[in-house]
């Protein structure tokens, strides 16, 4: 990639060269900036408040646990800006998780064959979900519904039926598990913290997914498809492929934050992962994204997922009673749309 | 076409090979069963075939219920039962399954009581429709009232005060209890218990159990937020594991302890990565509700004269943890 993707250079249109005043405005409309402005204040927040939340190595965990959600999140975001929905996407990390475990496990092979076979089968799960949408215009909030329970079950069922119990086997002592581990869930220690690598995988595929939005022709079809999928494909935009391509990318990342799992903790249990299809969402929709489609952004999902990894973490860091944690979390997501759609206000009536 | 065709055997030939050259000589499934053992099993019992249904809150995939299971399957096997198994957590779904019991007239019932309110109701229809009933696991304060014949469990309050107690006397001055589903009682009375006997300061937290990156980040946060803590408490042995990453991150020097057990606690109990576990012996709760109903329908017996019958709490720690270690690596204790 010979650009620079810094964030600047993204807001502008490219060829424009604007006054302060017109980039500033056109700045306000991003979809990020209410997103990225909640972010700030949930941030300085927990600042004041919590003073465990001021370490940098507090940040660094608040990252970790933002990247797992967010990096799903990224192809959520461009699934939901082509118009559809993937509620099996939080059990779908379980079953690669699983996949890769039990099959390296059950037959003794390396643990990079199961990678392998895992992701085959995520794909395979992408490409059910995408082809059953298209083929039978069924709404993809129901077929993922189905698809959600159906493996949900087979989480359950399968891991059952193979292992015997209701949990993996620990896969630490296999072969190419520490070579996995290196790729998926290793530490990488910057100026004395300690980082999980899941934040530089994190931060790699927002690039990707931001530059496929903005500087490309699928991008367009992301936006086209999602804004109306009939016109789009009156102007010849191939609406089949696009949202069967944006659900096997959600398919893609749901397997990677599954291998990150399987390596990071060595064992998977066969009924996790249940609710964080929603977490996937809120940061898309709290980023920015509409939940009717073509409109929304990969970085504002990125920005959404920190404010639910912040004000998850930042709590507890402020030592506040537990009993009222889901009350808190809810009360300061608010606080953050409010911000986030006050200053998207702001942004259109300076444009009108 | 046919270039395309020759690419795509090659691609399988070279994965064949690949998948037949990358064979781990490490771990797996062939090193555990040069270890595993037979589970327990005896003779068969040849009195007349029973239907017993087995009605509990069970959460799907919970490593504590399938031993609960196991040891229920090991009875059912001997007595010449046929155990049909349903669960809901959502008490009144599990009220319904109670009900669709009592229609399908099995011979026996063994159910949990999470919410005595939402289930007593339910287990007087059996009972009134003549089907005998034994309690288990939970709801040992409301048992009798419900018309089970007995009750097979560990008093969640007692055991969490029996944690508090050890903690005290083992001289730790903070402990933090991490509970893992918000608003379940028999998780919320383990905390209470430990709060009502342990003597130093005591907190609580509460985490996300379905998700193992925020359940490790959430106690790291906890720990440092509050570096005084020197004793992690968890209520499953999943989340103990998770505790120990946790207070690695934070760089605490806190100790872990949990309740329950699953096939690595024995390991870390020995390597000192867990002060204590306590065994409430689910294996026992799931065989003794069924060979308990069936002693009763076939002799007329009860067990417990009328009280509940205590399987837990029973520690497991450095002392006796060689004893117990082979029966959890084969996944019934």
């Amino acid at each position: 990639m010979s650009q620079t993707l810094d964030t600047a250079s993204l807001q502008r249109e490219p060829g424009v060269a604007p006054s302060t005043r017109t980039a500033f405005v056109r700045f306000l409309g991003r979809p990020e900036t209410g997103a990225l402005a909640g972010a700030i204040a949930v941030y300085l927040f927990f600042y004041a408040f919590a003073p465990a939340f001021r370490d940098a190595s507090s940040f660094a965990s608040v990252l970790y646990v933002s990247s797992t959600f967010g990096i799903p999140a990224v192809a959520v975001a461009l699934l939901m800006i082509g118009g559809e929905f993937d509620l099996s996407a939080g059990v779908a990390v379980i079953a690669a998780a699983l996949a890769a475990s039990m099959f390296s496990y059950q037959l003794n092979t390396n643990m990079w064959i199961g990678v392998l076979v895992s992701f085959g089968i995520a794909m395979a799960i992408g490409f059910i979900n995408g082809y059953l949408v298209v083929t039978t215009g069924i709404p993809s909030f129901l077929v993922t519904l189905g698809t959600f329970f159906m493996i949900q079950g087979l989480n359950l069922a399968v891991t059952k039926l193979i292992t015997g119990n209701v949990a993996t086997s620990d896969v630490s002592n296999m072969q190419g598990f520490h070579s996995a581990h290196e790729v998926f869930a290793s530490t990488i220690t910057v100026g004395g913290v300690a980082l999980k690598v899941t934040l530089f995988w994190w931060i790699g595929f927002v690039l990707v997914g931001t530059w496929i939005l903005r500087r490309t022709r699928v991008g367009n079809w992301i936006f086209a498809v999602g804004g109306s999928a009939t016109s789009a494909r009156a102007v010849g935009v191939p609406v089949k492929q696009v949202k069967v391509g944006l659900f096997m990318a959600v398919s893609f990342l749901t397997w990677f934050t599954g291998m990150h799992l399987l390596f990071n903790y060595n064992t998977i249990q066969s009924g996790n992962g249940i609710g964080n299809e929603f977490v996937y969402i809120i940061s898309a929709v709290v980023g920015g994204c509409l939940l009717t489609g073509g409109y929304g952004s990969v970085v504002g999902a990125a920005i959404g997922a920190l404010i639910f990894g912040m004000t998850n973490q930042g709590i507890v860091y402020a030592g506040w009673n537990p009993d009222w944690f889901k009350f808190f979390l809810g009360a300061i997501l608010l606080a953050a749309i409010l911000l986030n759609n006050w200053i998207r206000g702001r942004g259109e009536e300076a444009n009108q | 076409m046919k270039r395309g065709k020759s690419l795509r055997m090659a691609a399988l030939a070279a994965g064949l090979a690949l998948v037949v050259a990358a064979c781990s000589s490490t771990g797996g499934k062939k090193a555990a069963q040069s270890t595993e053992q037979a589970a327990a099993s005896a003779g068969k019992a040849n009195t007349p075939h029973l239907t017993i249904a087995m009605i509990t809150h069970q959460q799907p995939g919970d490593t504590f219920w399938d031993i609960i299971r196991k040891g229920a399957l090991a009875a059912a096997a001997k007595d010449n039962v046929t155990l049909k198994y349903s669960n809901d957590p959502d008490s009144t779904k599990e009220a319904v399954l109670i009900q669709d019991a009592v229609n399908a007239k099995v011979d026996g019932i063994a159910v949990t009581i999470p919410d005595p309110p939402a289930l007593i109701p339910a287990i007087k229809q059996a009972v009134a429709a003549g089907i005998p009933v034994v309690a288990f696991n939970a709801g040992i304060d409301q048992w009798k009232e419900s018309g089970a014949l007995m009750y097979f469990g560990q008093d969640e309050t007692v055991a969490g005060q029996a944690a508090g107690a050890r903690a005290t006397s083992e001289g730790f001055k903070h402990v933090l209890c991490v509970l893992q589903a918000q608003g379940q009682v028999q998780l919320e009375s383990r905390c209470n218990g430990v709060q009502q006997t342990f003597k130093g300061q005591y907190t609580k937290l509460y985490v996300n159990g379905a998700d193992q990156p925020s359940v490790r980040t959430t106690i790291a946060a906890k720990l440092k937020q509050d570096p005084s803590i020197d004793l992690v408490i968890t209520l499953g042995a999943p989340i103990a594991q998770l505790a120990i990453q946790a207070v690695k991150d934070a760089g605490s020097s806190a100790k872990v302890a949990t309740f329950d057990f699953n096939t690595q606690v024995p390991a870390e109990i020995e390597n000192g990565q867990l002060q204590w576990a306590i065994d409430q012996q689910p294996y026992v709760e799931g065989y003794e509700a069924v060979d308990s109903l069936w002693l009763y329908i076939t002799n007329g017996d009860t067990i417990g004269g009328g009280e509940a019958v205590k399987t837990g709490p029973f520690f497991v720690d450095k002392s006796n943890v060689a004893a117990v270690a082979k029966f959890a690596e084969r996944g019934t204790r």
